[in-house]
């Protein structure tokens, strides 16, 4: 009956859908290639970093930019999965790398479950000092653990044989792992984010009482949201673990909480480019002050980052290039 | 078109070229030069006791040697590993895949060096270990690529704690680092002391690192031992000193042994705080001409006293580049066996050798602080008591468990 | 000797001594960030570099200047403390009216730069801050040999404490204060100038953290990392006491300085992460700290 009259709407909402599908299409396309054509061009391991770290500001990414929670303890999930996959590969040699990364993964979930359900409930500051004083714990059992290594960390882990047969000692055949297992975590992400499920998300971030009164269960969906989100921070530690052949505490420590805050928001919190071109920022800067005359200066650097960010670049490189573009091409 | 096609072929031919002059340096230099990656602690806790001035050292050593290997240029790089096995191993790796980097230098926080003697391992590197101080450095850690080359923990243990034993400090309380190193340390003292006929009374193993001590001085005062052994290292042992002299340990009758002090610890905490303190040392800079002749070189260059470690870093390094110049070549598993060949009796070390399991035995010395009346100048730290002989100093292996050693 | 729970009595009561000691230096810190967060609502991150530098100014105030302790622990705060005042007025003014958790980022950041750069200039193995003349030595309590600087910095903090406390909770000035916290609008309706208020809060919180960095630096060695590794203990601190809550940062400081001081007789290994297992437990059962008003 009203047919005629709304025909005309849902054609140009679908036209703009389409555009942006394609848009979206073009994008991801764009992202295999480099990814694909990168080892050619720059030092693999350094570019697996990148990806393990890119993998983890999304997930984090997921959790702050998408349901509006600030953890300070992810580390406890990234040093985690590390640990797991590592201490299992090391004492078990015929199992292969990608059932540890599984496992370890798995653990990670586990315990992003445990945390979830004890800091859920909080908000804000609050919720950010729970998840900080969660971690924490697991730091020490991490110290204090047998099968970790405590401060000497957990050596020698073996790449071994993707699914049995698939040496992964060369770094190219390694990186292209790593590639794949990063394109299979961001696609989670991105499937996430657009369903329906992100957008009750995005509706408790904006408005949580609204939500409420609209009848979800909010405390469900933010559960969800960080299993996930520590599930594939899990991830990202257990695939670093694999590359490196090494745990250790660096990843547990409270500054690596620190440091995944500011690769997102240098790159742009609740984007989804974002959090990649944070990773790979930082860990570049990184990079490449230690190997320099400047290399005492790289907490000087990340802090005085760190302000800038918060004072006058609140979007994060991609949200302000998006912002410029909305501005000056629309 | 054609212009593609004519760069493609000349550099297909200088591809060609450069692949054979590479496969006939191969039983030579690789890539025509030596190139050593100096890998320390640069700005963290262990930056006195290796850092620059071990950099110093390495550079001193080049120097003296002529710069060059058979006419193959030294090239040194050096990377601060932040005191983080991540950072390290990572540096390493980077070093050996981008740069062919042939041997690595320094090495100090032991879970720096574990990681990397595992990169060093896998991709047939080749390092020497002049910083750390874990024994199960060339024990159930040892691989076939690296030397060991300054001190351990078992010495450590076996110098200071027998001696002190002897001289009746019968009854320990032992403050232990909470962490490899420190229970390492922790194992081997127990055993010297038990089998010297004196008793482990107490102990308490503090998180790593502590800021306040003085809980666990307090403890250490109601344990009544007459030894408070000091089971860590750095800014924990000297933290403990400090406290312990607040709380007026000794004056109340209990001494302090510390179980790996190094010069530099010494010199920070004065000699009010310290003298009389028994430990055992693998090198002192003021032991006799030879290492004076070297160390004042040194404090002219660096402006400080070198510390065991970075004349370690000078003592290898050199032992390393005459391994290399004999052998012809810097192909780690050969320059290795060459090193091996060859004792090392240098300013640093006497009676040296190196043994299978990568460990480099020499003489190592038990020292007293002095007193500040005793001593005559800034640097005037430590007086020799005696020698240990390089034979009864180490683990013998006959109690290794290292996979290099036939048991 | 009498025994209690495995330990003997003297060992036991050296122990909560300490722990009180230990606890009056929480107490200080925490004070400092109750105060800027009940007012400015910001999770201050520099508080342990602002600490920090209250250690290493008058270490350095003493080398180059001469000052000497007394004079530091009078002269240290005001000058941090106003350091603190420019950092409010010009930094985090700015971006008041966001979300608070732009206040906790921004400080993080501050924090990295004062290590940082302190790191560059001073290594990390830390120095050393003789303790004035007239309180070396020590007092025998008869359970134990109690350094008589350790009696002073508990008496020094705890009177701090105790005058903060008097001036929020009893004076004109903590009333606007706490008006302000309740309803700034109104208070600036009234003619109370809120932003100088909020800028002197600042500088007084940062001014606490300055002073207990002065009565530290005899203690512990002075070095750029002091303040970090006690950071997140103090939070803790905090989050117990109910943030915002003077009398909860106080009270919980003391308490928490005893719960680690026989944790580090009881399981020593443990005694750097008690005090987080303590904040869990605490959240679960009151969710807003012991001391703080529900929302």
């Amino acid at each position: 009956m009203t047919e005629s009259h709304t025909l005309k709407a849902p054609s140009v909402v679908a036209k703009r859908q389409r555009r942006a599908n394609q848009r979206r299409t073009l994008f991801y396309i764009a992202l295999i290639v480099v990814g694909l054509v990168a080892p050619f061009l720059a030092y693999p391991v350094f570019l697996m970093k990148i990806l393990c770290f890119a993998l983890f500001a999304c997930a984090f990414n997921l959790l702050l930019g998408y349901a509006g929670l600030l953890s300070f303890g992810h580390a406890a999930f990234l040093a985690t999965g590390g640990y797991v996959t590592g201490y299992l590969l090391a004492s078990y040699p015929g199992l292969t790398p990608e059932l540890g990364i599984i496992a370890g993964t798995l653990v990670a979930t586990l315990l992003g479950v445990l945390f979830g359900v004890l800091s859920i409930r909080r908000q804000g500051i609050y919720f950010a000092m729970v998840t900080l004083a969660l971690a924490q714990l697991m730091f020490f059992v991490f110290i204090q653990a047998p099968f970790t290594g405590g401060e000497d960390g957990l050596h020698g882990v073996p790449r071994g044989n993707l699914f049995g047969f698939i040496s992964l000692s060369n770094n190219l055949t390694m990186y292209y792992f790593v590639f794949a297992v990063f394109l299979f975590g961001y696609a989670l992400i991105q499937r996430t984010v657009h369903s329906p499920f992100g957008q009750v998300l995005k509706a408790i971030r904006e408005n949580e009482p609204r939500a409420i009164s609209l009848g979800y269960n909010v405390d469900a969906y933010k559960l969800v949201a960080f299993v996930i989100s520590a599930a594939l921070a899990g991830l990202a530690g257990s695939t670093k673990t694999v590359v490196f052949q090494l745990a250790s505490l660096t990843d547990a420590h409270w500054h690596m909480s620190g440091e995944v805050i500011l690769m997102t928001l240098l790159g742009g919190v609740g984007t989804l480019l974002g959090p990649i071109m944070g990773a790979g920022l930082v860990v570049s800067l990184q990079h490449i002050l230690s190997q320099s005359p400047l290399g005492n200066w790289v907490s000087v650097m990340l802090g005085l980052i760190f302000v800038v960010c918060v004072l006058s670049f609140r979007s994060g490189i991609v949200g302000e290039l998006g912002n410029m573009y909305r501005k000056n091409f629309k | 078109m054609t212009l593609m096609k004519k760069t493609l072929a000349a550099s297909i031919a200088v591809a060609a070229a450069s692949s054979m002059a590479m496969s006939t340096a191969q039983a030579e230099i690789s890539d025509g030069e030596v190139r050593i990656g100096y890998l320390a602690d640069m700005s963290g806790t262990y930056r006195d006791l290796a850092g620059p001035g071990g950099l110093s050292a390495l550079e001193m050593a080049i120097e003296d040697f002529g710069g060059s290997v058979n006419g193959s240029p030294i090239v040194v790089f050096s990377a601060d590993d932040r005191n983080s096995a991540d950072v390290g191993a990572n540096t390493v790796r980077e070093w050996i895949d981008q740069r062919n980097v042939d041997m690595v230098a320094g090495l100090v926080a032991s879970s720096v060096t574990i990681a990397v003697t595992k990169v060093l391992e896998e991709n047939n590197g080749l390092g020497l270990v002049s910083g750390s101080a874990a024994s199960s450095v060339t024990n159930e850690h040892c691989t076939p690529n690296h030397i060991h080359w300054v001190y351990d923990t078992y010495p450590l243990a076996n110098g200071t704690a027998k001696a002190v034993v002897e001289q009746g400090g019968d009854t320990w309380f032992l403050l232990t680092a909470d962490y490899a190193f420190g229970h390492a340390l922790e194992a081997d003292v127990t055993s010297v002391v038990e089998a010297n006929g004196g008793q482990i009374v107490g102990g308490v193993r503090h998180p790593f690192p502590t800021n306040d001590f003085s809980s666990y001085i307090l403890q250490a005062q109601g344990s009544g031992a007459k030894i408070v052994g000091l089971a860590n290292a750095g800014a924990d042992t000297v933290n403990a000193i400090t406290t312990a002299s607040q709380f007026g340990l000794t004056q109340s009758g209990q001494q302090l042994a510390g179980l790996l002090i190094f010069l530099n610890d010494v010199h920070a905490l004065g000699l009010e705080a310290t003298q009389n303190l028994l430990l055992t040392t693998g090198w002192y800079w003021d032991m006799d001409d030879q290492a004076r002749e070297w160390s004042e070189r040194y404090f002219e260059e660096v402006g400080r006293m070198p510390t065991m470690v970075q004349a370690g870093i000078y003592s290898s390094t050199m032992h390393y580049l005459k391994a290399v110049e004999a052998a012809g070549t810097d192909d780690p598993e050969t320059v290795r066996a060459q090193m091996a060949e060859e004792p090392i009796n240098d300013f640093f070390a006497r009676n040296g050798r190196i043994r299978e399991d990568g460990r480099m035995v020499h003489d190592m010395y038990l020292a007293q602080v002095k007193t500040p009346e005793e001593s005559t100048g800034e640097w005037d730290l430590y007086e020799i008591l005696s020698t240990i002989p390089a034979e009864e100093a180490y683990r013998p292996l006959s109690e290794s468990q290292c996979k290099l050693v036939q048991n | 000797m009498t025994m209690i729970f495995g330990v003997p009595m003297a060992v036991f009561m050296g122990q909560l001594t300490l722990g009180l000691v230990n606890g009056a230096f929480y107490a200080l810190l925490s004070l400092g960030l109750a105060v800027i967060f009940g007012l400015l609502k910001i999770v201050n991150f520099a508080h342990g570099a602002q600490y920090m530098l209250g250690a290493f100014a008058a270490l350095l105030g003493f080398r180059y200047l001469g000052i000497n302790y007394w004079l530091a622990l009078i002269l240290v705060p005001l000058v941090i403390g106003g350091l603190g005042m420019l950092v409010e007025r010009f930094l985090l003014r700015r971006i008041a009216h966001l979300d608070h958790l732009y206040g906790l980022l921004l400080t993080f950041g501050l924090a990295l730069i004062f290590e940082g750069t302190l790191v560059n200039f001073f290594g990390v193995s830390g120095a050393r801050y003789a303790t004035p003349e007239i309180l070396q030595g020590g007092l025998n309590l008869g359970f134990m040999f109690l350094p008589t600087y350790r009696a002073w910095v508990l008496v020094a903090a705890l009177t701090m404490c105790l005058f903060t406390w008097f001036m929020i909770e009893r004076t004109r000035l903590g009333a606007y204060l706490r008006a302000g916290t309740e309803n700034s609008q109104l208070m600036q309706a009234f003619g109370v100038n809120v932003p100088l208020l909020i800028t002197l809060t600042y500088g007084f919180g940062v001014g606490l953290a300055a002073f207990a960095g002065v009565l530290a630096a005899p203690l512990y060695p002075v070095s750029p990392t002091m303040g970090s590794s006690l950071l997140i203990v103090v939070f803790a601190v905090v989050v117990i006491g109910g943030m915002g809550s003077i009398l909860g940062a106080i009270l919980t400081g003391l308490g928490m300085g005893i719960i680690e001081g026989l944790t580090k007789v009881y399981y020593p290994e443990a005694a750097n992460t008690v005090i987080f297992l303590v904040m869990i437990l605490v959240l679960m059962l009151r969710p807003a700290g012991l001391f703080g008003k529900e929302a």
